[in-house]
């Protein structure tokens, strides 16, 4: 069983996005630490591309300022390993296909097996093109995170069987962003899911307030926060550390409540 | 491993979010149906040839081959066709596309405008909405074309992200089809982007050198010793090469933008000066840091400042059938001066690059070679810059 697993024994999971390197690297390291403990069940790592064609303007604005402050995938690496001495919760990469594929994929699955990477998210990798990661991912104890999107429909199936690590349910049409409301049936797209694997589902994409967060674990295995902690980071910037494990507490307390 | 649809090579791909798989599922099977259907192809033919003025003239260049002294040269007159330049091929084809499939809402990015013209163009014939994302530094580069598209009943967003020229315009059309995908098309505009758009966009501007074959026969009984345009994404480049890629004895030159020279970071030459990677829906090669990190492009031509290139002319590369030669900002502002003296034709900025490489080549050849160049574009659009370029300030 993979790590991953480990953060959806416990009930209903949170989990929050970072940009590694907005605005620094020690920063990123605060705030990991600062989520950890206030009850973060796996953390999403994001590392920053030029050209983040999933997201919207926020995590935009967080990957322009990572790259700004020198980010590379080599200090990534390193800040991962440096946080591993002392958190223990699942973490998972968020980044682009071109990423990977310019480390060169089976290096760069052994670097996140080394630094004790559990997972990787490429949202621009879709079903018909994983293959080209996944053997390498699998060979190193990296689970590839598949997506399923409301206008997934006939695909969740074929998609669900092949999952590993966990599933995640983006809620809306569109890039990552606050929402005010979500519309898409959430139950509907995860019972398709549960029909066909028991590997879990997060949902995503447009969650920013307790409630919501509530409302979507409920429907699933947990809920993804992006948008929303980058703000504090926009406002806070290198003080940001307690305001997100703030946050990430109320996020974690709302989503395990009945 | 198996390798997914719409391969070049090693190249091509449908690298997209989950969200548009079904969407680029549905335009494939559409496609695959239109394109034999007898109805479709008579209305776009139509279109083509009636609102269009297709076939476009192969005009031969008296002057011009005098004055270089070497192969004869034809000029493929793409600058003639409705809206100034080869992107109404493409356009009119997938705008007709959309519309079979009950899309009635098309978006789609552009560089130097031309693309977004013609969509918008287009819209306005087939009565669709039309949204153009454009660079807000092109937009300011190219006004007189965004002006073109808010007359014809578009709307022009400036995007402001990344380096606000024709990749972020690519990169927010994608998010726009992502958050609105029930009623609207993408309609992108070059050979480029994930499966089924790089095939779909080269059938389109095939008509190109479907025309040009069969016109060089026509006037010389033979085919040409080479075929030269310029490539950005790649979409007039492949429609000038397509029918000739079989005849083994025609060079095929694409000429990339060097912007300032190869040896510099201000260039746009992607097959020159990139690597492979995979960006934008697709794998080809591309402008990029060691990291992978998508370079910032430069070049003068705003339609050929960007850090991909399609993924055919990516294979066509590795495979040696095309060569693909670097013109800086210098060489091609000389041909677009020259060719407008010699011939009075002012080519676009972007076909000027192709100019400029019949410029050096034809002299080196025989008086009995042929060369058909493609003037993929007129150049009223680009007076303005190239005159500030030579430091004359003018107002459009």
């Amino acid at each position: 069983m993979s790590n991953i697993r480990s953060a959806f024994a416990n009930g209903k999971a949170f989990i929050p996005f970072i940009t590694c390197g907005d605005p620094n690297l020690e920063t990123t390291a605060k705030i990991v630490r600062a989520a950890a403990e206030n009850g973060a069940d796996l953390i999403e790592l994001g590392i920053p591309f030029s050209d983040p064609t999933a997201e919207g303007p926020v995590i935009q604005g967080a990957n322009i300022r990572a790259l700004a402050a020198g980010v590379t995938t080599d200090k990534v690496f390193e800040l991962v390993k440096e946080l591993r001495k002392d958190v223990k919760i699942p973490f998972v990469f968020m980044t682009y296909a071109n990423v990977v594929y310019s480390y060169d994929a089976e290096r760069f699955m052994a670097r996140c097996c080394e630094a004790g990477v559990d997972g990787i998210i490429l949202p621009d990798l879709p079903y018909e093109e994983k293959n080209e990661f996944a053997d390498v991912a699998k060979q190193y104890g990296v689970d590839l995170i598949s997506m399923i999107a409301p206008t997934s429909e006939d695909r969740i199936a074929m998609i669900a069987k092949e999952a590993s690590g966990f599933i995640y349910v983006v809620s809306s049409l569109g890039v990552t962003g606050e929402r005010s409301e979500i519309t898409t049936n959430i139950s509907e797209l995860v019972e398709l899911v549960r029909k066909n694997t028991n590997v879990p589902c997060a949902v995503g994409f447009g969650i920013s307030k307790p409630e919501q967060a509530k409302a979507m674990a409920k429907l699933s295995d947990g809920a993804i926060v992006g948008s929303a902690i980058i703000k504090i980071l926009e406002k806070y910037g290198s003080e940001a550390a307690p305001y997100v494990g703030q946050f990430v507490k109320e996020m974690k307390s709302a989503v395990v409540s009945d | 491993m198996s390798e997914s649809k719409g391969r070049f090579g090693v190249h091509g791909g449908q690298y997209i979010p989950e969200t548009l798989m079904n969407a680029v599922i549905e335009l494939e099977k559409a496609y695959d149906h239109y394109k034999n259907d007898p109805d479709f192809n008579r209305e776009l033919t139509e279109l083509l040839n009636n609102y269009a003025g297709r076939p476009s003239l192969l005009y031969r260049a008296d002057k011009l081959t005098r004055e270089l002294g070497g192969a004869k040269i034809y000029l493929k007159r793409e600058d003639l066709n409705h809206t100034g330049s080869h992107k109404i091929n493409n356009v009119l084809g997938q705008a007709l596309l959309a519309k079979k499939m009950g899309k009635t809402r098309l978006i789609a990015e552009t560089g130097a405008g031309q693309h977004g013209v013609a969509t918008a163009t287009a819209a306005a014939l087939l009565d669709m909405e039309c949204v153009v994302f454009m660079g807000e530094e092109d937009t300011k580069r190219q006004a007189l074309n965004v002006y073109r598209m808010r007359l014809l009943g578009a709307d022009v967003i400036p995007v402001k992200s990344g380096t606000a020229t024709l990749k972020d315009a690519v990169s927010e059309a994608m998010r726009e089809w992502t958050s609105r995908i029930a009623d609207t098309h993408y309609c992108l505009g070059s050979v480029m982007g994930p499966h089924p758009f790089p095939t779909i966009v080269r059938d389109f501007q095939a008509v190109i050198s479907r025309e040009s074959r069969a016109q060089i026969l026509e006037a010389e009984g033979r085919l040409p010793d080479a075929v030269i345009a310029c490539v950005g994404g790649g979409s007039n480049a492949i429609g000038s090469f397509y029918h000739f890629i079989p005849d083994e004895g025609v060079r095929l030159i694409g000429c990339e933008a060097a912007g300032r020279g190869i040896d510099t970071f201000e260039t746009a030459a992607t097959v020159n000066t990139g690597r492979i990677g995979i960006f934008h829906g697709m794998k080809s090669y591309f402008c990029q840091d060691e990291y992978g990190q998508i370079a910032p492009v430069y070049s003068i031509s705003a339609g050929l400042d960007y850090p991909g290139v399609g993924p055919e002319h990516a294979y066509l590369h590795d495979i040696g059938r095309a060569e693909y030669v670097p013109i800086t900002d210098d060489e091609a502002v000389n041909a677009f001066e020259y060719l407008s003296r010699t011939e009075g034709i002012i080519p676009a900025i972007e076909s000027a690059h192709a100019i400029a490489y019949a410029m050096k080549l034809a002299p080196t050849m025989d008086k009995d070679k042929i060369i058909i160049v493609t003037v993929s574009g007129r150049g009223d659009k680009d007076c303005a810059a190239i005159a500030r370029y030579r430091g004359e300030d003018i107002h459009e």
